[in-house]
């Protein structure tokens, strides 16, 4: 691949994106728009991800990419293929020896360290999309940080389900000022985002924007006084490993209504059982 | 002076142009704290042009507008930054658009719409909204088991009667109507007109109503401005301009009236 820059991405295009990058950390929660480029990899597959990852990439980094909070599906396994032939960089699974994180959909089950960056894939960057569909109006919205609205949806929640229903990409207000989307995690990651050590940073390929929630800044969850937030539960441990407490996927495994379920992250439940041998994983 | 002794709002020459088109022309009027002005007028008078000049939704060509607010502040409407008149369109003002459509949030329920302004002036109580959502539904003569109901399952009469509920939940002390009855059959007019008098007798608002209708006029309006090509051609109290119209247009329009 010597025919192709370091990352793939031309130098002006990584400084372009690390400008907008540095500007998403001055404003945390804030979306920053930038020149997104067309990528070797269909929108909705990470686009976004990719260019931010390849804009902050070094070639003394490590590592790791994840979907679904798996090491090993489709998607995590082409763009680390990408980066491998792109930069020569080492790659790992094992989320406290990574120094660059990809990620869709999760976020490590293993704390995250200072130092760490993580770079989410983001479908769809505005919170308020579906409830305002002028973009003009939705700006407006954030300069003015009228976020009233966005309570409006939690209360019809509420008032069809009894809870709120929205289970994964929950909003976030960040340090107190943006209204933001976490990108579709499941809001069992939520606390997670909470004065994390780590930086984490967001893209959206197809919707041209990058916004960042720097290391230590607050980050809450949005509820009612008398509805607070609150993460899912499992009544069961992790089918593998036996841990509890943490995020489980539902795994068919047959059709007469078997399933398992088990670790969504899988360096997590792969570490937690050594004995059983994983390099069959 | 106190706020008692100042006019809730100051029109000072008003006048908004559509290109070479007059919108409203050199338009002057107070609104006292307690009081309702009807605007009537033909179809394309201005009334509309000049509501939305009003309410902040139009920019006028020139003139002055200032409000005056609870503590006796005067603001000057038409330089406010966006942030303050927007605060200030969902916390003192009311808007009832003719259409309920362009007023109500369609996909989310009657309580929601009524909660929204509550949320979106900080509440975060959801039982507190909910209560109060059940409060003004009442008020507006909604049954409490319809409160989680869309308001696309809503007659048009009861749209209507929402969109005041979602507008005084924060009472707000001055509403612009424009139309408040247009498109609604007789018998739910009257009830309408009925409700709203009660309401502005009640909690004391004010209230800019136009409309064509010279008897949905003659019932709310205490005072009323009767506006020809964008200009005000008589005004008076709404007995007075009714019975006694001295301008040849206004005398054209009472007399056009149709007695049944």
């Amino acid at each position: 691949m010597s025919d192709y820059n370091f990352a793939f991405l031309d130098e002006q295009t990584k400084r372009m994106i690390r400008r907008a990058i540095l500007k998403a950390v001055a404003i945390p929660g804030y979306q920053v728009p930038f020149g997104s480029r067309e990528m070797p990899l269909s929108y909705g597959w990470g686009t976004g991800g990719v260019q931010v990852t390849a804009s902050v990439i070094g070639p003394d980094d490590v590592l790791k990419v994840i979907d679904q909070g798996a090491d090993d599906t489709t998607n995590a396994v082409s763009i680390r293929q990408f980066f491998v032939r792109t930069t020569g960089v080492r790659t790992t699974t094992a989320t406290d020896e990574a120094s660059l994180i990809q990620t869709r959909h999760r976020i490590p089950e293993t704390p995250l360290a200072p130092g760490q960056i993580v770079v989410f894939q983001v479908p769809i960057p505005e919170p308020l999309r579906w409830l305002e569909p002028r973009e003009t109006e939705t700006r407006t919205m954030h300069a003015l940080a009228e976020y009233g609205l966005m309570w409006v949806r939690l209360y019809e929640d509420i008032t069809r389900h009894g809870h709120v229903e929205t289970a994964y990409d929950y909003p976030v207000v960040v340090n107190g000022r943006y209204l933001m989307r976490p990108s579709p995690i499941p809001k069992f990651d939520n606390p997670k985002l909470d004065r994390c050590p780590a930086l984490l940073l967001f893209g959206a390929g197809r919707e041209k924007r990058i916004y960042a929630v720097p290391p230590h800044t607050p980050v809450r969850s949005l509820d009612f006084d008398d509805y607070p937030f609150t993460i899912e539960s499992w009544d069961r441990p992790c089918a593998l490993c036996g841990a509890r407490g943490i995020f489980l996927d539902e795994i068919i495994v047959d059709d007469k209504g078997g399933r398992l379920f088990v670790c969504s992250d899988t360096d997590h439940c792969a570490r937690r059982r050594p004995a059983r041998g994983v390099s069959s994983a | 002076m106190s706020p008692a002794d100042r006019p809730l709002l100051s029109v000072r020459g008003l006048t908004r142009w559509y290109g070479p088109h007059v919108g409203c022309l050199d338009v002057g009027v107070d609104l006292w704290p307690g009081e309702v002005l009807g605007v009537v007028g033909e179809s394309g008078s201005g009334k509309t042009t000049l509501l939305g000049c009003l309410s902040g939704r139009l920019v006028p060509t020139a003139g002055t507008v200032e409000f005056t607010t609870r503590d006796g502040v005067v603001l000057d409407v038409l330089r406010l930054s966006e942030a303050e008149r927007r605060r200030l369109a969902r916390t003192d003002w009311g808007v009832v658009h003719q259409n309920p459509r362009d007023g109500l949030r369609m996909s989310v329920t009657a309580g929601a719409n009524v909660g929204e302004r509550l949320m979106a002036v900080g509440v975060r109580h959801y039982g507190a909204i909910r209560q109060a959502a059940l409060d003004w539904l009442g008020q507006v003569e909604i049954d409490a088991d319809r409160v989680d109901d869309l308001p696309e399952t809503f007659s048009g009469g009861m749209q209507q009667r929402l969109q005041i509920a979602r507008n005084l939940v924060t009472r707000p002390r001055l509403v612009f109507m424009d139309e408040p009855t247009g498109g609604l059959d007789v018998s739910v007019q009257a009830r309408l007109l009925d409700l709203l008098r009660t309401l502005v007798a009640d909690l004391g608002l004010s209230a800019i109503v136009v409309t064509h209708d010279l008897a949905v006029a003659r019932l709310l309006a205490h005072r009323l401005l009767v506006m020809r090509r964008g200009q005000v051609v008589e005004s008076g109290l709404t007995d007075q301009v009714l019975d006694d119209p001295q301008h040849p247009y206004s005398q054209l329009l009472v007399s056009s009236v149709l007695q049944p």
